[in-house]
């Protein structure tokens, strides 16, 4: 009954109606000379030094998943939950010198999205289309995987109703103000938001880490209580270590998981807004520190069976919603105001991401559909009104898929999201380093990879849901004939495959002498850095122009 | 991920900003945190925390010493 958690509700909302504020003012702040360009509403004008793309990328990378789905998946799994941790360690030695490979030649030629490179490396409008749908379709489960996390904190304060409207009608009205301000300020809202976000989640991990251990009775027995709870269950694939069935799971499900994150439309937005190449590799360096605050967070997921945490009924009779053990350990062990803190880092840490990936797929939208289909000629004050609308329609596709559809499965959402989008690995990622690769063998490997991965998913069922399909991500290896109970992720497979196909391809097109384009982009590009005097100056910032002129 | 392509033939200065030496320690904590024969253990225990968990988390440190040392090895020193 929402009664019972009145003071929760209270600094919930207070701290919630504080960022929505903040979010209009952001438009004012670092003030652009001209708002009515796709660089100033989406990129926050490229000019993030290093503090705020450390917010900005924070922020965006983890999201109220983090906070919500990962212990939640250690509470019910427990070791193969931990995957979170080396995925997050592996992934910035990996794109360190990448990113600013894409930073360079980005800022060189005014590129806005990862298609816009693509269709300008390998002068190829479809597998352009390709990476920009790809982009926007695993996009799209993740915004809704963000309002799972804001409504698991509503349903743990009681906030819910009868019928479908009343239940959900609080996540819409947090969408509509989240869609408005995005819509005025652009990055430079979440920008903004995300000093807030961050600092109320240190807050409430720091009090967390030490305070319910004490609590609980120390690390130890709270990792004992785990390791009981796990021997009494009949689930031969849980436990607080792995076991010899699912060590290559964990260990490819991390690796794909750091491939694809940066190949996410919304974590380039961020990259790409940043000021010049130190800031990123800078950030590199230091990203990880949220990385041992998502350690610390996949833990709370222990502390909840230690806690003897029961989570709330799901959205079907019977099942449950484990989404809700965070909240819940929160509301059991803290004070009311705190844990309304606690809430409302939550809901705001579903904010920020959020408005990242509604610009950022609206901007792959306007740069690579609507310019590239629709209207050639779109002028800068074009593109930046058609994405804001974009981003608004965006967000009520997320909206949709929540009310719609079972929110019980967010993890496995974004987990089919990363099987796709590790599709456009070869394409966006290879391609800033190699023009190896033919371009009609690229989008030949998109499609066989995309088909395989399609495929893996569909024959996994889950036993704790009894559905027959798309249960998960880890592929049964007796499924290809192997004699062995290991699961692997499916994206690795995939992309494997999809490699293989578009290397194998290259080499047959090149022998065939079909033509493959001309490459817009020279080897110099790669390197440039803010000041660099051969850097795109405003006015030339078109996608389309066919040549870069040489200073 | 393959390793780096060698590029088409680039200007010196260019070649100084991106290709180091350095650059190959960036693989120890890529590799390091994916070998779960390290960590997959529950002894010995430090502070409660089992092998498994305190390793990992132990790996992060790992991870920005190197990244740190790179980036401070290769960063360009005032030659623009």
């Amino acid at each position: 009954m929402w009664r019972d958690h009145l003071t929760e509700i209270i600094v919930f909302t207070f701290l919630f109606l504080l960022v929505s504020a903040m979010g209009f003012v952001a438009a004012r702040w670092r003030a652009p000379r001209d708002m009515a360009h796709l660089d100033e509403w989406g990129l926050g004008g490229r000019n993030f030094g290093g503090w705020i793309t450390w917010f900005l990328v924070g922020g965006d990378l983890y999201t109220a998943y983090t906070f919500v789905a990962v212990p939640a998946l250690v509470f019910g799994a427990g070791a193969m939950g931990f995957f979170a941790v080396p995925y997050t360690i592996v992934i910035y030695p990996l794109v360190f010198l990448v990113l600013c490979r894409l930073w360079s030649v980005s800022h060189r030629h005014g590129y806005v999205t990862p298609a816009d490179f693509v269709r300008n490396r390998f002068d190829s409008p479809i597998l352009a289309l390709l990476v920009a749908i790809t982009g926007i379709v695993a996009t799209m489960p993740y915004i809704a995987l963000q309002l799972v996390g804001i409504e698991s904190v509503l349903k743990t304060m009681g906030v819910t109703g009868d019928n479908a409207l009343a239940r959900h009608l609080p996540i819409i009205i947090a969408f509509a103000i989240l869609a408005a301000y995005t819509y005025q300020s652009g990055l430079r809202a979440p920008a903004l938001i995300a000093f807030v976000k961050d600092s109320l989640i240190y807050i409430v991990i720091l009090v967390a880490v030490f305070y319910l251990p004490y609590k609980l009775g120390g690390w130890g027995s709270i990792f004992d209580a785990a390791d009981a709870k796990f021997k009494a269950s009949p689930n031969p694939g849980d436990g607080i270590l792995l076991n010899a069935n699912n060590q290559l799971q964990y260990v490819t499900l991390a690796f794909g998981s750091a491939l694809a994150l940066f190949l996410y439309p919304h974590s380039i937005t961020g990259v790409l807004a940043s000021r010049n190449r130190d800031v990123i590799k800078r950030n590199m360096s230091a990203l990880p520190a949220y990385s041992l605050l998502l350690g610390l967070i996949a833990l709370l997921g222990y502390m909840a069976v230690a806690a003897k945490v029961k989570p709330l009924p799901g959205a079907s009779a019977g099942s449950v919603d484990s989404n809700t053990v965070v909240p819940l350990l929160f509301d059991q062990q803290f004070p009311d105001w705190f844990a309304g803190v606690a809430y409302a880092a939550i809901g705001i840490g579903a904010l920020v991401p959020a408005a990242i990936m509604s610009i950022a797929a609206a901007n792959l939208f306007t740069r690579n559909i609507y310019k590239e289909y629709f209207k050639r000629d779109a002028s800068p004050a074009q593109e930046a009104q058609v994405s804001k609308i974009t981003s608004m329609l965006v967000k009520v596709g997320a909206l949709a898929f929540i009310i719609f559809l079972d929110p019980q499965f967010s993890i496995d959402l974004q987990l089919i999201g990363g099987v796709i989008i590790l599709q456009t690995l070869p394409a966006v990622a290879l391609g800033l380093y190699t023009r190896w690769f033919h371009r009609t063998a690229l989008i030949v490997g998109w499609v066989a990879g995309m088909g395989l991965g399609m495929w893996m998913l569909y024959q996994i069922p889950n036993a704790a849901t009894k559905r027959a399909h798309f249960g998960g991500s880890a592929f049964p290896l007796e499924k290809f004939g192997f004699d062995t109970k290991m699961t692997i992720y499916v994206g690795i497979v995939a992309v494997l495959v999809n490699l293989a196909v578009a290397a194998l391809l290259t080499l047959i097109l090149r022998a065939a002498k079909v033509a493959d384009g001309v490459d817009n982009t020279t080897p110099d590009d790669y390197f440039a850095d803010e000041g660099d005097p051969r850097v795109t100056p405003g006015a030339e910032r078109d996608a389309d122009s066919a040549r870069e002129p040489v200073a | 991920m393959a390793a780096p392509e060698p590029e088409a033939p680039t200007t010196a200065r260019s070649r100084a900003k991106d290709h180091s030496p350095w650059n190959w320690l960036l693989f120890i904590p890529i590799v390091v945190p994916l070998i779960p024969a390290l960590f997959n253990a529950d002894s010995p225990r430090i502070l409660g925390f089992p092998r498994f968990y305190w390793l990992q988390l132990a790996w992060i440190v790992l991870g920005v010493a190197t990244t740190t040392l790179v980036y401070q090895m290769t960063k360009k020193r005032g030659d623009r």
